[in-house]
């Protein structure tokens, strides 16, 4: 309804519309814009970033520096730094905790997939905005509210949760194992049920959205890559975040009400023997990695979609096997939820459970490797324009290689009993998941910057931003592929306990240096992003000459997208380079009886169709004209 | 003072930066380069990949063989062998994939680098080559994976009858090793009997086969033998991680599990090999589990099966240790338990 009535209003008379006067907390705040909702998650998605990272920063020193007097981070991190002026062992576990889970969560989930994919939905399948605005609303401001209980966790007096983003019981759930566990662990359920019930809220509108409000024309045969990317990443997350629901649910029981999903036969020192029976740690594994496998292709998917999208774009060329990159997206999504026990290969979970996961494991890496030599193709023979979106594009595909082959190792159960939970597996996730979603992410504000504030970014900044990030991703993980081979296990203070463990002291002060220069390396987006969005050069209506639908809105599209009718579309979104046409690209708005010159065989065929279809089109708006009028 | 001339040092150093963005930005205005398609930019960026492929890819081929012997460790145990061989079979497969797509991912951006008298080709599919590059990665995959799946068979199939039996229990932050003395039958176990006086893994003496368990500060095991390791926690999650033999396993309270092996190498073979007098096998925990989890080190110990044998012989039982704990047992396992005790004697 809503729509209809800006569609007809802003259609004849941009002056008077007198119910779209904005305020600044509805058009700012508790806006129900879709493009401003991508935008509220982008900033959050940002800010979070650098706590992130920072905290990464802050635990780098202590494995790449161990013998350095932190005394002058005493007045950020007060007791937790000794009065030697070491990193207190607790706080660096809860460090690594809260990296990981803000990273996955918070940046990579609802900053990329949240951004993106509210943003771009409605812009590319020509809808006015997402299905239910008000539930849109509603997610972001969930997932508000979960970032605010989860950052006042990191203020707590016996510190945030601290047992690995996992958060596996029994450390989780018992307060006397490890003091994170207390108050922060509280907090981390309950800001990721706040997230949950985000991710849901969000995923559902996705969904509907791309069902339902697609514009004349646009068949799901004809929706650009990046819209079956957002609408196969919503599908995996409405059906794997009730998962992690159901595993925090039971967790809260055992750490409140005394039952004993995940406990059993635990005593504890200086205490005495627990009451708990019958319970097992390894439910919870399987209950966390039902969700936790498929995150990964949460994570992943929207920035493959979007990168799919920048190369064919800036490669002035159709997309290699439009049909086949589908395809093997939906073989990821139907297979990522039959994978998860891959790592679980060494939990003690039945053998035979690791011989089937293994196969499963590698058959998913064939709908990958697929799409990489499709990347490729898309690039041979191209006319490569190389702007930042396309350079990060670029790199994305390079970490999704690198970070992909190391998984064939960790999927074979029998490799992986060495390597589980060594800095190899750290390696191969923080490339192929963190990396190369980070880039996609990049890859997406560098190409849709011109549409969220009509201003372009820097160019040379991109560059220098990407090369720094580019060598320096490169620099910080390639290390501790070495470092995992010999045998370095994760969420380790201090490697000198051991001797297998004690050379490579200056490999790891090298990786320390490396992420201190690529996270201060990322201060130069920041100043790009938020200088180019009030002082930027001004964007044309389509800078980057693409096909598709987004870029067919006005300079600062209002609410409501277009101000006239919405767009129909004609063709795919790929007509990049066509042989005959007169540019090199050619809208999905445009025709295809409007280009008999470069229409293909089967598209001549269908010219007949459309030209009834523009006709019965025409005297529909005439009815409508003469109604109002 | 110091900190005071550092901040003016980077002020000093951002307004540099400042306002060689601006003369810049101002310069491609002037020049009208900000509106053509693609800038000199362009060029630089390909140029670039090209440089990032040949140094990458010098710099990994220069560090892995200069560093070979560094992070490839000791190999010690029968089916490290096989999981060592399987890990550089895929090693070279996957490094192959890497080199080509890395070579082609860099090469075509120098080589496709945007031309206004050029056009892309328009080349949206070809079923074939979908096929084909479905087929070859599942095919290679396929052969992978049988290797992979045949060794994990291999590995985790029923320990031997004759294996030497070790517990390791888990807890924060140590491992409580026992072994089940000379009827190599270890003896029952209850987590409410565990008291950190002397009964660190809750043995139940009222099982005769407790008896002449035994524990011992350091992992002893014979060389050439299959070693069960019967592994369990008693508080949080642990993993024993054995880098040299290539062992690890998760350890779960309430659910134990296990991990068996045969060692190739006695711990004096090895420091031999690697002129290291003071090399020993070490056992770390793998799955995080508190505060000290960096620092649960257990030494392993391979000797020749003679010496394990007088070894084992010369251990004295926990009974023996401590009589207190049999006190309270019944008439007839007193006298079992003060057989035990006078053998030790």
């Amino acid at each position: 309804m809503a729509t209809a009535s800006v569609a007809s209003h802003s259609a004849h008379d941009h002056d008077h519309d007198h119910e779209h006067k904005e305020n600044f907390i509805t058009k700012y705040i508790f806006t129900i814009d879709h493009k401003m909702i991508g935008k509220q998650f982008l900033v959050t998605g940002i800010f979070w970033a650098l706590i992130g990272g920072f905290l990464s920063i802050l635990f780098r020193l202590q494995l790449g520096f161990p013998d350095m007097d932190l005394t002058f981070l005493k007045p950020l991190l007060g007791g937790w730094i000794d009065d030697g002026g070491k990193l207190d062992p607790n706080f660096y576990l809860a460090l690594v905790t809260m990296h990981g889970t803000i990273m996955v969560f918070f940046v990579l989930t609802a900053g990329l997939s949240g951004t993106f994919s509210n943003f771009l939905i409605p812009l590319q399948i020509g809808a006015r905005d997402m299905a239910s605005g008000f539930m849109n609303m509603l997610s972001y401001w969930f997932f508000f509210i979960s970032g605010v209980i989860m950052f006042i966790s990191l203020f707590l007096e016996n510190g945030p949760a601290g047992g690995g983003w996992v958060v596996y019981p029994p450390l989780s759930a018992l307060e006397q194992a490890i003091p994170g566990s207390g108050m922060g662990m509280t907090l981390w359920l309950i800001a990721m049920t706040f997230f949950i019930a985000s991710s849901l809220l969000g995923g559902i509108n996705y969904i509907s959205t791309v069902i339902n409000l697609r514009t004349k024309g646009m068949s799901f045969s004809r929706l650009p890559l990046t819209i079956w990317a957002f609408f196969l990443t919503a599908v995996i997350g409405l059906l794997s975040f009730p998962v992690l629901f159901a595993a925090a649910l039971l967790l809260v029981f055992d750490r409140s009400f005394g039952t004993s999903f995940y406990l059993s036969d635990i005593y504890i020192s200086g205490e005495g023997a627990l009451p708990n029976t019958g319970g097992s740690p390894v439910l919870y594994q399987h209950l966390f990695w039902f969700l936790g496998h498929p995150e990964v292709y949460i994570v992943l998917l929207p920035a493959l979609g979007i990168t799919s999208e920048v190369i064919a774009t800036n490669s002035r060329k159709p997309i290699f096997g439009y049909k086949a990159m589908i395809i093997s997206m939906l073989g990821i999504t139907i297979l990522s939820f039959v994978v998860w026990a891959h790592h679980m290969f060494v939990s003690g979970m039945n053998p035979f459970l690791g011989s089937i996961f293994m196969f499963l494991t590698l058959i998913i890496a064939i709908p990958s490797a697929v799409k990489v030599f499709n990347y490729l193709t898309t690039l041979w023979r191209g006319n490569l324009i190389f702007t930042p979106g396309m350079l990060f594009s670029i790199g994305l595909v390079s970490f999704f290689i690198s970070g992909g082959l190391t998984g064939i190792f960790l999927g074979n159960s029998a490799i992986d009993i060495q390597l589980h939970d060594t800095y190899f597996v750290v390696a191969h996730f923080h490339l192929v998941m963190g990396s190369a979603s980070f880039f996609g992410l990049m890859a997406g504000v560098y190409h849709w910057f011109p549409k969220m504030f009509g201003r372009m970014m820097d160019a040379r900044l991109g560059y220098v931003h990407f090369w720094l990030t580019f060598v320096g991703v490169y620099l910080v993980f390639f290390p501790m592929h070495y470092i995992g081979i010999a045998g370095f296990p994760r969420r380790y203070y201090s490697f000198t306990t051991y001797d297998f463990s004690s050379a490579y002291t200056d490999l790891n002060m090298f990786v320390s240096v490396a992420a201190i220069i690529t996270f201060a390396a990322q201060f130069i987006f920041l100043f790009n992003f938020f200088y180019s969005m009030y002082r930027g050069r001004k964007a044309s209506l389509n800078p980057w000459r693409s096909t598709t639908l987004e870029w067919t809105t006005p300079l600062h599209p209002g609410h409501g997208n277009w101000p006239g009718e919405i767009p129909a579309v004609y063709r795919w979104p790929y007509d990049y380079s066509k042989p005959g046409a007169n540019e090199d690209f050619i809208p999905q708005t445009v025709p295809l009886s409007a280009t008999p010159e470069s229409n293909l065989p089967h598209e001549q065929e269908l010219v007949k169709l459309e030209k009834e279809i523009i006709a019965e089109e025409g005297e529909v708006l005439v009815a409508n004209e003469s109604k109002e009028s | 003072m110091y900190g005071f001339l550092i901040a003016v040092g980077v002020l000093f150093l951002l307004s540099i930066i400042w306002m060689v963005y601006r003369i810049q930005t101002l310069v491609s205005v002037v020049k009208g380069s900000d509106k053509k398609i693609a800038s000199s930019s362009n060029k630089v960026n390909a140029i670039l990949f090209i440089v990032f492929l040949l140094a990458g890819g010098a710099l990994m081929f220069w560090y892995s063989i200069k560093e070979f012997d560094n992070y490839t460790l000791p190999l010690a145990s029968e089916h490290g062998a096989v999981t060592d061989n399987l890990f550089w079979i895929t090693m070279a497969v996957t490094g192959v994939v890497f080199i080509i797509t890395h070579i082609l991912l860099f090469w075509f951006p120098y080589k496709y680098q945007y031309d206004e008298k050029r056009t892309a080709t328009f080349y949206p599919d070809n079923n074939k080559l979908e096929v084909i590059w479905t087929i070859v990665p599942a095919f290679v995959l396929a052969l992978l994976v049988i290797g992979g799946w045949k060794a994990w068979s291999d590995i985790t199939a029923p320990a031997p009858e004759n294996s030497e039996v070790v517990e390791l229990m888990g807890y924060q932050f140590a491992w409580e090793v026992r072994y089940p003395g000379m009827d190599n039958v270890l003896g029952n176990y209850d987590y409410r009997l565990i008291n950190e006086v002397n009964n660190m893994s809750g043995v139940d003496f009222s099982d005769k086969n407790a008896l002449d368990d035994f524990s011992s500060p350091v992992v002893y095991i014979p060389k050439g033998e299959p070693v069960l390791f019967k592994i369990r926690a008693r508080d949080v999650l642990h993993s024993v991680f054995a880098p040299h033999m290539r062992l690890k396993m998760d350890a779960v309270p309430g659910m134990p599990t296990r991990f068996w092996f045969t060692p190739t190498l006695t711990t004096e073979e090895m420091r031999v090999e690697l002129g290291n007098d003071e090399f020993d096998y070490e056992i770390a925990c793998t799955e995080i589990c508190g505060r000290g989890h960096f620092s649960m080190k257990k030494i392993i110990k391979v000797v020749t099966p003679e010496e394990f044998k007088k070894w084992k012989a010369e251990q004295k039982p926990y009974i023996v240790n401590n009589p207190a704990l049999v006190e309270n047992l019944s008439v007839e396992l007193k006298e079992l338990a003060d057989i035990t005790i006078s053998e030790h004697k």
